[in-house]
């Protein structure tokens, strides 16, 4: 597999993680001894049922919420337990489910945030090297338009490359692509799929789109309904980079159909949680 | 070529001049007809009023004299100081009451025990507290903007997506860039929002107030007018006020499209 082999940092530890919400005396375990691993350079999609704590996982590897108990290691490093949250920062990006470039700002003044907020590049240099990533992504011409003035898709993608400018260790999505249309989606995927080609680096990507898991992933992990423990792990050994008309390959209709089944084996559960719950 | 130039000329002109202005136009043609009417045949009640014509006769007279564009500065300096106290001292106050849940906690009770108090009733305590009329007249301008500003500030704080905070730190910002590069741009729609309603409430009550305790300034010129019975007059000066709220309001409309220019460009 060539991705993966240039890029020895990013790795990931998720051991026996538990989370448990308590807002008002109303107790929901969201995960429960969660335990699986991510190694560098690994394309790792998240999938499960809705609500199963998948994003409370990432909020706790960004450093954006707390664990109850376990650990979660980066690099060898402790990043997340019950005692210890180290605060967000470069290494760990999030591109947002619902979007999160900065409506004020331009295109360019978004992808350049990082890199002179951290006062790591000269403000002139941020502008060529964020140039230079739009132009090499076809998407030049655009760097003085406010986001609002973009299609979603374009929006998602400059998202991306505001979080790639950085250089992170791990670049963590949130169900990105969700609303795109079929076509859209598929130009995203390329998209992602150079870029990852290009400089493999850890991917934590969360979707419903089981096409979508197998296509980009060289790993599905499958969760199971709340509280959420892995349920099964499926490595996706399709050569790289991928190509569209793998879609319709025996190889990828058998992965499609292990995952599938997993899948719907959990949905059914949370659909009768949901049941009883309603009862 | 030709062509297109001539289509966008075309547009142009059918932009100016098309139904609907024509049908605006016509529908203040027949307000000024109907009114003329309704002094003509002496409707009751409403004999008292003067024609259109005297009107226009008044508002020449006082476009010539210097006391009624006094009047207007007079008015304008109360608007604005009042105004732009209630900003520097609210949008502060409304972050500040954003941010920490503490300091919320300890002021918003008091804030919204206040607030439900008509800005005109302050008038009589406003009249004895400060020493001077006009202190006490910019006082109730400032209360007419001032619960406006800070409710909205504090509800654009509130509705900052969390998501852009979080992005914000993630990218390496620190809670002082945050507060100064998100929360402040975040929150700046609301804050005009909070600017052109408080607008529009600072003139009712400077209004009020000159017409019971100020001096000069067009609310107690159009009182004047009523104690010497200058009917054209009380109405040059309702116009006057309507006008000078309207270019208040414009001016504040203008702040707020220089002030977030990714809101227009579409």
């Amino acid at each position: 597999m060539a991705a993966g082999a240039q890029n020895n940092q990013g790795e990931i530890f998720i051991k026996n993680v538990t989370k448990i919400y308590d807002p008002e005396g109303v107790h929901v375990v969201a995960m429960k001894d969660c335990s699986f691993d991510i190694a560098a350079g690994e394309f790792a999609v998240i999938v499960g049922p809705s609500g199963c704590g998948k994003t409370t996982l990432l909020n706790a590897i960004a450093g954006f919420d707390t664990i109850t108990s376990g650990e979660i290691y980066l690099d060898g490093e402790l990043i997340s337990s019950r005692d210890r949250q180290i605060k967000p920062d470069v290494e760990r990006m999030v591109v947002f489910q619902n979007g999160a470039l900065f409506p004020w700002k331009t295109v360019m003044e978004n992808v350049i945030y990082g890199p002179v907020v951290q006062k790591r590049m000269k403000r002139s240099e941020a502008v060529d090297a964020a140039r230079d990533m739009l132009h090499q992504v076809g998407l030049n011409g655009i760097e003085d338009k406010y986001p609002e003035e973009l299609s979603s898709g374009v929006q998602r993608r400059v998202e991306i490359l505001r979080a790639l400018i950085n250089k992170p260790k791990v670049v963590m999505l949130d169900e990105p692509f969700r609303g795109l249309d079929a076509v859209a989606k598929t130009v995203m995927h390329e998209f992602l799929m150079d870029i990852f080609c290009e400089s493999p680096r850890t991917m934590f990507f969360i979707t419903h789109d089981l096409d979508e898991a197998i296509f980009l992933g060289s790993k599905v992990i499958i969760m199971t309904t709340r509280p959420a423990q892995v349920k099964k792990i499926v490595q996706v050994d399709l050569p790289w980079p991928r190509e569209h008309h793998l879609l319709g390959s025996q190889i990828y209709l058998d992965l499609k159909r292990e995952v599938l089944e997993a899948v719907h084996e959990e949905a059914k559960k949370a659909f009768e949680a949901g049941e009883r719950e309603m009862a | 070529m030709e062509m297109i130039q001539e289509l966008r000329l075309k547009r142009e002109f059918k932009k100016v001049f098309n139904i609907r202005v024509l049908r605006g136009f016509l529908s203040i043609v027949m307000f000024v007809v109907l009114w003329q009417l309704v002094v003509f045949i002496k409707v009751p009640y409403l004999e008292n009023l003067p024609y259109p014509k005297d009107v226009a006769a008044g508002a020449a007279d006082a476009a010539g004299s210097r006391t009624y564009w006094f009047g207007w500065g007079i008015s304008l300096i109360r608007i604005f100081v009042g105004f732009i106290m209630a900003q520097l001292i609210g949008i502060p106050l409304g972050l500040a009451m954003g941010i920490s849940r503490t300091f919320k906690d300890f002021t918003f009770p008091v804030f919204e025990m206040l607030r439900p108090i008509p800005p005109i009733a302050w008038i009589p305590l406003a009249i004895l507290f400060w020493p001077t009329r006009e202190l006490s007249i910019y006082f109730l301008v400032f209360i007419g903007a001032f619960f406006i500003i800070v409710i909205n500030v504090i509800q654009g704080v509130s509705n900052i997506s969390v998501s852009l905070k979080w992005a914000a730190s993630s990218l390496g910002a620190r809670p002082k860039h945050i507060f100064w590069r998100i929360l402040v741009p975040g929150s700046l729609p609301s804050i005009i929002t909070g600017m052109t309603v408080g607008m529009g409430v600072t003139w009712n009550v400077l209004i009020a107030a000159e017409m019971i305790a100020g001096q000069g300034g067009l609310g107690r010129m159009t009182w004047e007018a009523y104690t010497n019975n200058n009917i054209p007059f009380i109405v040059v000066g309702m116009v006057s006020i309507g006008v000078a709220g309207y270019l208040c309001s414009t001016l504040v409309r203008w702040l707020g499209e220089k002030a977030m220019p990714w809101k227009k460009r579409f």
